[in-house]
């Protein structure tokens, strides 16, 4: 059921690197790696969930040995290719067919404006169901409720706690629905704030708190 | 964005390799990372669908022109207007938009207030969720599996591998940024900055005190 990104909370990784002073790009591929990722989002063959879940979908072998912009680059080529906007056999090298997306190609001029668009998830919706400060329960398990092993966004370690509204953020675009090309679907998003007492039996400090941003159908009234 | 994607993302669903078969495309690239985008690049200029000189332009944008300044000019300005900081308070994105500071990945912000009793702390446990245009590209650890996995769980313990120890009545909260909401972490002002203009106190605000693994001293 369970993917293998979605890591809080999970045992065994070891200390951390703050790194002060590390370059942007620590190598010239990463942002090379960066720009072509960005360059073939503007090609329209997909949106910002449908990129998140395939990069989810790399062999946990894979994600556990792939850095950052690998996961990036492995993402694209199958993005690419499950799109048919290249085939496996050009990846591998193989004679290049012409494409008929050239006239979506992102010129140089065009960058900027592009990346000072970018893409706002909020859309006109329903009302929400649920007021600031309202307690409201997580689902049981973090499963996407239309395709099996498919894309989403509650967190393993907030399933099936109580907690409490602190944000509304108006509707946006279900991630479920459109990282599967079911439409977009926009739910009322919350901001729930959980105490790190309910979320992991013993807390590192009492009263500390963790806030997940979930879309009303991960969530049910609670008393 | 939007529903025209719908139809033609349908047929994923009946692609021959979906993303979950195990012999995914990636695997015939070459194994060496450079070399894989170099190949990915050369293929895509061929088919006349990327521009190697936009791709110098992104580089660009992001190693030179938009980065953790951007968040300190928004942080030194709360801290020097009250009624600037009230608007961050009340909708953060229309705030920042009004010095310019909007796109991709920034298109939904929440400024977080740190205060005596509450420390603000952001992570994306399940990919790296970051407020691009107000800090540029995430840093390393931001990425790393050691952040994602622990900051939700053992936050203080995360916070001493970065030097900072909190007291005891102050409280953590770490926000995880499981949608398009971006959070911004305003510190709290540090001593010995009184009448400092806004571009000296942008100068003491360091990145990680905007994303809450840092807390600003002093200053002399």
């Amino acid at each position: 059921m369970s993917r293998v990104h979605d890591m809080g909370g999970r045992f065994g990784d070891g200390a951390i690197d703050p790194n002060p002073g590390e370059p942007v790009f620590k190598e010239d591929w990463h942002g090379r790696a960066l720009a072509v990722t960005l360059a073939c989002g503007a090609l329209g063959q997909w949106n910002i969930d449908v990129s998140r879940h395939a990069r989810e979908c790399l062999s946990p072998k894979d994600y556990a040995r792939f850095s950052y912009y690998e996961k990036w680059l492995a993402g694209l080529a199958d993005l690419l290719e499950a799109t048919g906007v290249v085939t496996r056999e050009e990846l591998a090298g193989g004679p290049v067919a012409s494409s008929d997306l050239t006239d979506r190609k992102m010129l140089a001029e065009k960058v900027a404006g592009v990346l000072a668009a970018g893409g706002p998830a909020n859309r006109d919706g329903r009302a929400p169901r649920f007021a600031i400060g309202d307690r409201v329960r997580t689902r049981v398990r973090s499963a996407n409720a239309f395709v099996a092993g498919g894309h989403t966004r509650l967190p393993s370690y907030a399933t099936g706690v109580t907690g409490e509204v602190v944000l509304r953020h108006g509707a946006h675009v279900l991630p479920d629905a459109a990282a599967h090309g079911l439409g977009e679907r926009p739910e009322p998003l919350y901001t729930v704030v959980f105490d790190a007492g309910d979320l992991w039996g013993a807390p590192e400090r009492a009263g500390d708190e963790v806030t997940c941003d979930l879309w009303e159908s991960y969530l049910e009234a609670a008393s | 964005m939007g529903l025209q994607y719908a139809g033609k993302l349908a047929h994923l669903f009946a692609m021959p390799h979906d993303f979950d078969d195990p012999d995914h495309a990636h695997s015939v690239l070459p194994p060496d990372p450079a070399l894989r985008v170099k190949a990915l690049e050369t293929l895509l200029e061929r088919k006349g669908l990327i521009d190697p000189a936009a791709l110098d332009e992104i580089i660009d944008t992001y190693a030179h022109r938009v980065g953790p300044q951007n968040g300190a000019a928004v942080v030194a300005r709360a801290w020097d207007e009250p009624e600037f900081a009230e608007a961050l308070k009340q909708d953060a994105t229309a705030a920042v938009r009004d010095m310019g500071f909007y796109g991709r990945q920034g298109e939904h912000i929440v400024a977080v207030f740190n205060t005596p009793g509450q420390h603000n702390m952001v992570v994306c446990t399940l990919c790296s969720c970051y407020p691009w245009p107000l800090l540029g590209i995430p840093p390393s650890w931001f990425k790393s599996d050691a952040y994602r996995s622990r900051a939700v769980r053992e936050p203080r313990k995360v916070l001493a591998e970065f030097g900072v120890k909190l007291a005891d009545d102050t409280k953590v909260r770490v926000w995880d940024s499981t949608a398009e909401i971006r959070y911004l972490v305003i510190p709290e002002r540090p001593e010995g900055t009184e009448g400092w203009s806004q571009e000296q106190l942008a100068k003491a605000v360091t990145r990680d005190s905007m994303v809450g693994t840092d807390v600003l001293g002093a200053q002399s």
